[in-house]
């Protein structure tokens, strides 16, 4: 069979087609047809001429073989430093051999790659900061999953979740409906305790147009309403847009190129259309590599900038925290132990770990940093994807146990992890290993924390008093 | 035959070593692309150059990156064997001798004593690093037969250059063989990775440019090598 009916090299443009591999329960029927996928080779080679510039080239040419990557990779650790889960060996014996057959290999082998370059990579980029040359097998293990996307052989979900966006803008099925009406419940649940609370949608001129994650308004309508609570005890004057409010991207992690630009402009749509002076994303790592870090080059833009001055969560919460806007009350910080997860993402990939050690040193009393942390932290065991992959669950609670150790050495119980994945990961590390921690995004801690100043005090509490 | 392998194909050996790392550095400039390598090189080169710089320096000095505190042992012997590698050559009693000769002019040299060291130090070093690859699994998987004998042909001219210089058998034999040797390397490093002589520095420089660009580098702090 040449291409399936589910399983095959066109990326879903419809709700027809989206809804057709949602019904197909895990991925069954979809996995059987990969089985007999064919793998278009001069289509594959044409792409691989057209796409393998000097950069990858050269990382493929010139590894010495030293070796010096491995213990830079979580999942070589993880897996008892299984030589296999060397990062050079993985990306030689994949994107490297198809490179060295002139793109003829067949089914069987491309089944192989898809199931390495999603589940023994997550494109942390970690590797790439230990190897003499540079060579980043992240980036390699990216372009990778852009060839298997081109030829069909890509994980259900991450072809589903490419779907997604192509047909929703969204990771999830949120249409612009359910967007504007979950914002308008929230603002009217939390306005109840927080007089003269809002969410402003497609204000112009703001100064802060806000941008979420989709399982926000699917599924933690809650982390909605608690932006809106920071930003109204901060007094901002910000905005959610209608449209081009998602800035998360699995067809990033899909290595739907095609998709990642179409969802990234909605964005950008968005902040030409309503100006605002600057863009701040909910607490997700891949959100903003996705829309700051990667996104103005999907687009083509030169300046390698979006549009607008754009911040993480973390460096609003940073700014607010100095600039007094938001204040913590002494008495109310963090006593406890607790630790923070730091996202590649944000972290690594954009240099953000100075903003959250700020957060930190105004909330916690005992932080204590993982080791190792910052730009050289592990991964969290479940990015690029790899959480909300099926097939590969097995791996990915092997993946976890670095993250847990990393967690147990600090003798902190609760860890603060601003990032979706992460957070995700580290909830599923303790379901699965429990070793009785906490996990928290920032946003419920800093509400409990902050002051409120007397004329937004919740109305119950200013009766009260 | 002496004249010969010092002379036309001297000429050649340096021609095609020169001409081809310059080819090299022009194809890998060239092949960078700013959209699909997602680096604004052009737009914001100075603070690619500041990044680029970093990363290179981080690395040429020893223990200078996280990764060759990682692993002192490996980080020692990586020195060593190319410091031996580029320094000995050059600076050898023997090679300026020839130098002044042909050219008129002449580098400092190190003494033959000297010269024999380093010499013995390299060849020491580059047994670790072979029964590296035996020993270590995570390096045996990465290892084929093409890194043995890039590194055979990279420590030829040294043994060669050894046994001629403490007249080991046949004298004009192994000067011979030396320079040939020292000549089969000189052809192959723009068509191998030995190639990594030249590219090291240009791969460093656009990852640093990647960190200093778009990864951070603009904003945060740059990458912490
Ligand atoms: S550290 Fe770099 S050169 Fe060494 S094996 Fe890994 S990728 Fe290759
Ligand atoms: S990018 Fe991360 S997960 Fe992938 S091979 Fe490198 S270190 Fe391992």
């Amino acid at each position: 069979m040449p291409e399936g009916i589910l399983c095959n090299r066109k990326p879903i443009n419809t709700k027809e087609d989206l809804h057709a591999l949602l019904n197909d329960k895990s991925g069954k029927q979809y996995y059987q047809e990969m089985k007999e996928l064919n793998v278009d080779q001069e289509a594959l080679w044409a792409t691989i001429q057209k796409s393998l510039k000097s950069r990858l080239k050269t990382w493929l040419e010139i590894c010495a073989h030293c070796g010096l990557c491995s213990d830079a990779c979580f999942l070589y650790l993880a897996n008892n430093k299984d030589p296999k889960q060397v990062p050079s060996y993985k990306i030689q014996s994949t994107l490297g051999e198809i490179v060295r057959r002139k793109g003829r290999v067949d089914n069987e082998f491309m089944r192989m790659v898809m199931d390495t370059a999603w589940s023994k990579c997550t494109c942390c980029n970690r590797c790439g900061q230990y190897c003499p040359f540079g060579i980043d097998m992240g980036v390699m293990f990216g372009y990778l999953r852009g060839l298997c996307f081109s030829q069909g052989f890509v994980p259900w979900e991450m072809k589903i979740g490419s779907g997604m966006h192509r047909v929703y803008r969204a990771q999830m099925d949120v249409t612009t409906e359910d967007w504007v009406d979950t914002c308008q419940w929230m603002a009217e649940e939390y306005g109840e305790d927080w007089p003269g609370l809002e969410i402003p949608i497609d204000k112009e001129n703001a100064d802060i147009i806000y941008t979420v994650n989709a399982r926000e308004p699917k599924h933690y309508p809650e982390d909605i309403g608690e932006a809106a609570i920071l930003f109204h005890l901060a007094g901002e004057d910000w905005t959610v847009p209608s449209v081009g409010w998602e800035e998360t991207s699995l067809a990033m992690f899909a290595g739907d190129w095609e998709g990642c630009k179409m969802q990234v402009e909605s964005v950008y749509d968005a902040m030409e259309r309503l100006k605002p002076r600057r863009m701040v994303v909910t607490e997700c790592g891949h959100a903003y590599r996705a829309t700051v870090v990667e996104g103005p080059y999907w687009t083509g833009r030169k300046s390698g900038q979006p549009p607008v001055e754009t911040l993480h969560y973390v460096e609003w919460v940073a700014e607010v925290l100095r600039t007094g806007k938001l204040k913590i009350d002494p008495a109310k910080k963090i006593k406890e132990p607790v630790t923070l997860q730091d996202s590649c993402n944000y972290i690594r990939n954009a240099g953000l770990a100075n903003f959250t050690r700020e957060i930190m040193s105004h909330i916690a009393e005992d932080f204590r940093e993982m080791k190792p942390n910052r730009e050289h932290n592990f991964c969290c065991g479940g990015g690029g994807g790899f959480n909300g992959i099926g097939c590969y669950r097995t791996e990915r609670n092997i993946g976890l146990k670095v993250k847990r150790d990393q967690i147990l050495a600090t003798g902190a119980k609760l860890v603060i992890s601003p990032c979706h994945n992460c957070w995700d990961a580290i909830r599923d590390l303790e379901e699965i290993y429990k070793i009785g921690i906490r996990w928290s995004f920032l946003k419920p801690l800093l509400i409990e924390m902050a002051i409120v100043p007397e004329h937004l005090k919740p109305q119950e509490e200013a009766e009260e008093a | 035959m002496y004249a010969f392998v010092t002379g036309p194909l001297a000429w050649l050996a340096f021609g095609i070593f020169f001409i081809g790392l310059i080819v090299r550095a022009v194809w890998y400039i060239r092949g960078l692309d700013w959209r699909a390598d997602r680096v604004a090189y052009t737009e914001h080169f100075g603070a690619g150059m500041k990044g680029a710089f970093r990363s290179i320096l981080h690395w040429i000095v020893p223990f200078g990156s996280h990764s060759w505190r990682f692993y002192p042992g490996m980080t020692i012997l990586f020195f060593v064997f190319h410091f031996c590698l580029l320094f000995t050559p050059i600076f050898l009693g023997a090679h300026n001798m020839l130098l002044m000769e042909r050219w008129g002019f002449s580098l400092p040299a190190i003494s033959d004593t000297t010269g024999d060291l380093l010499t013995v130090i390299l060849l020491v070093a580059a047994v670790f690093l072979i029964l590296r690859r035996i020993a270590l699994p995570e390096v045996r998987i990465l290892t084929t037969a093409y890194d043995y004998l890039l590194l055979a042909i990279t420590v030829a001219p040294f043994v060669t250059g050894f046994l001629a210089f403490h007249h080991v058998g046949d004298y004009h034999f192994w000067l011979i063989t030396h320079i040939l040797s020292g000549e089969l390397w000189l052809i192959a490093v723009p068509f191998t990775k030995l190639s990594h002589a030249l590219l090291f520095f240009l791969s460093r420089a656009q990852l640093g440019m990647d960190y200093g660009i778009k990864r951070g580098g603009m904003k945060g702090r740059g990458l912490a090598w």
